[in-house]
């Protein structure tokens, strides 16, 4: 069990114009669950690799438990890694993938076999330990996968997108063991991913990542009611949030002909203005809305629309609660809950209020 | 030997399954007739030679010459094996071939196997460099470079010994460049997880890289086995005589111990030398099964 530091650790790829990590820095503290996430290409897999000795650090450095892990091998990180192939090995059993660091690092056959037993216990892969991996589902060879990072006991778990190749129910349980076993064993963890419940739901706190850089770390709370910046807004809650530029008068800002009051900034030309779907009443004042579509998802509707009278304008989504149920070709007038409105500035995009 | 063996990637059952649809849906009975004939053409093709050395080695001497030719020797006879066994000292370029192979084959396997491991998977200055030079010496056939190793070797004095036969056959850039291309296509995430998991260089070659490619490194072993076995310029140019002159040198002596050939008991011999070969193929090609790969990663 350790604590992570980065410390304005980058990483250029040869042959690309842009790092591929811009000088992250990032405080981990010892036992907490971290989610990464951000759009693909974004850096993700890279950041956890640098943390476990695959990728060298170009600039900057990375410590764990307070070491600069600067020409520190893979193997004498005390990391363990859950790839998002599971990278198996295919010729040996569930159970000899689970010893085989044990054995590595010289412990004896007896207390290796009890290592695993433990673990296969929590994991329920105890049925399973003499089997191949090509003699496993898909989940099972999940959990060895797993199994293989947990018996090391170590000091760091990277997990790369683990969940990613299996199925949308299975995603749902084996999300939830994950969380319980990180709280249960209170190992450091790092969890790259770019599905935003698994980004909301498990980490104490997430780090959204864009093109390298890092935009924002945060409880999911706070990603959600205060992100910093318009890619952050966009990034995290699903349907997406409303981002419309609006221009500012008279210390309002005039969100389609609905006035927002500005509590800074009142002097700024124009603002971006970030409304959630929920963020809506629907009313008698307001933006009227032409609805294009309607996803009926039981407790509750997502419609969305354009500005009545305005084909070209920004598309709206509004969450409706089960009562009101529009059709297509319906005008709909909402209009946003200004204290739930999020107001960044419209060049650098960053958060004004 | 097929050509899966060869990649190390084996058509599994259900590719087959697939292809059988497909030659289904092309118009089945035809497609299915012209399998079989292809295949019957290569089966006559391959066999019928073999055949006829199998039956000359058993007819009788008059009989190998009469037109037109008989099809099954009558009555047949082992004294054409009588002949290849004692006329020449058989045995002693038997056990000339078998320890020359042995060690050879050996040779060849483990410098193949290490070499390729470290221009694959060590990272090293010059790598690329060393596998260049190595593909270049793969271009260059074996019969421009025998007359400088021979005059080298027989400076040496080691004409009519095995490390003069031996060591200058046992350069692997074939082998090199197969197994390189092997292990390259190891999915790289099983070779970070070994690094994470503390394996050492042999370690991950041993216990990780070398299990995921037994179909490959087994092609390789069969194909140099059967290489050194036949091998026939160099230890002819190397031995002057039953000391260290492998089968293929000796069957020459066979040939022209009389003037004449006498067929029958050249094609004994040659029965009798491929018969190794044979019992070495069957042995191994029973392990290049499928699936060595199957459940690293995804699946
Ligand atoms: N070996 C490499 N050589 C050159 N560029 C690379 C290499 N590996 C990654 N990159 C680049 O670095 C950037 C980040 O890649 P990375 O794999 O970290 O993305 P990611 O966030 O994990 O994406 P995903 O969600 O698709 O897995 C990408 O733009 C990618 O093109
Ligand atoms: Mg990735």
């Amino acid at each position: 069990m350790a604590s992570v530091y980065f410390d304005g650790a980058t990483r250029r790829h040869k042959g690309n114009a842009r790092p591929s990590v811009d000088s992250v820095t990032l405080d981990i503290e010892d036992g907490e669950f971290l989610v990464l996430v951000g759009p693909s290409g974004c850096g993700k897999s890279t950041t956890l690799r640098m943390l476990a000795g695959l990728e060298p650090v170009d600039d900057g450095t990375i410590y764990i438990d307070g070491h600069d892990q600067r020409g520190v091998r893979p193997r004498d990180r005390d990391v363990a890694m859950v790839f998002q192939s599971y990278a198996l090995y295919p010729n040996m059993s569930a159970e000899e993938n689970m010893a085989f660091a044990l054995r590595n690092a010289g412990m004896g056959k007896a207390e290796a076999h009890q290592r695993v037993l433990e673990a296969a216990k929590i994991l329920e892969l105890e049925p399973l330990l003499g089997r191949k991996p090509g003699q496993l589902s898909g989940g099972q060879r999940q959990r060895v996968a797993m199994g293989r990072a947990i018996v090391r006991q170590p000091k760091v778990f990277c997990m790369d997108e683990p969940l990613s190749n299996l199925d949308a129910k299975l995603r749902v349980s084996t999300r939830a063991q994950i969380a319980a076993l990180q709280r249960r064993l209170g190992v450091t963890t790092v969890y790259v991913t770019h599905d935003q419940v698994e980004a909301m739901t498990m980490g104490h706190r997430v780090a959204v990542l864009n093109a390298g850089v890092l935009q924002q770390v945060d409880t999911p709370e706070a990603l959600y009611d205060r992100p910093v910046n318009t890619f952050v807004a966009g990034f995290i809650g699903s349907p997406a949030i409303n981002l419309v530029e609006a221009p500012v008068r008279d210390g309002q800002a005039d969100l389609l002909g609905a006035p927002v009051p500005l509590q800074q900034r009142a002097d700024a030309e124009r603002v971006i203005l970030g409304v959630r779907p929920e963020s809506w009443t629907v009313g008698a004042q307001g933006v009227p809305v032409r609805v294009e579509l309607v996803e009926s998802l039981g407790a509750e509707a997502f419609v969305y629309g354009r500005p009545e009278g305005d084909p070209d304008g920004p598309r709206l989504t509004v969450r409706l609660e089960k009562k009101l149920r529009p059709e297509v070709g319906d005008v709909l007038t909402i209009a946003p809950v200004p204290a739930e409105v999020h107001v960044f500035d419209a060049e650098s995009g960053q958060r004004l209020a | 030997m097929t050509e899966s063996a060869i990649t190390g990637v084996d058509p599994d059952e259900s590719s087959g399954r697939a292809h059988q649809a497909e030659a289904a849906s092309f118009g089945g009975v035809l497609m299915k007739v012209a399998g079989y004939a292809a295949m019957v053409a290569v089966l006559l093709l391959v066999a019928a030679p073999l055949f006829w050395i199998v039956i000359t080695s058993i007819k009788e001497r008059p009989d190998i010459y009469t037109q037109p030719a008989q099809w099954w020797p009558s009555p047949p006879t082992a004294d054409g094996y009588k002949a290849a066994t004692t006329d020449i000292e058989f045995w002693s370029y038997f056990k000339n071939s078998l320890i020359i192979t042995t060690i050879l084959s050996i040779a060849k396997i483990v410098l193949g196997v290490l070499s390729a491991y470290a221009l694959s998977l060590l990272r090293f200055p010059g790598r690329t460099i060393i596998f260049v030079i190595v593909i270049a010496a793969l271009m260059v056939p074996n019969q421009i470079t025998v007359i400088s190793n021979y005059a080298l070797v027989s400076q040496l004095g080691w004409r009519n010994t095995y490390q003069g036969i031996i060591i200058p056959l046992a350069g692997v850039a074939f082998g090199t460049f197969l197994m390189r291309n092997q292990f390259l296509s190891v999915p790289g995430e099983i070779i970070e997880a070994a690094r994470l998991d503390g394996a050492g260089p042999m370690k991950l070659l041993w216990r990780v890289v070398l299990p995921m490619s037994w179909p490959t490194l087994i092609a390789f072993s069969i194909i140099t086995v059967v290489n050194e076995w036949n091998e026939y310029l160099w230890p002819f140019l190397m031995s002057d005589d039953a000391r260290t002159g492998t089968l293929p040198v000796g069957l020459t002596q066979l040939q022209n111990n009389d003037g004449i050939t006498n067929w029958g008991p050249v094609m004994a011999a040659t029965v009798l030398a491929m018969l190794p070969v044979l019992i070495v193929f069957l042995a191994l090609q029973r392990h290049m099964i499928k699936g060595l790969t199957a459940g690293a990663v995804k699946g």
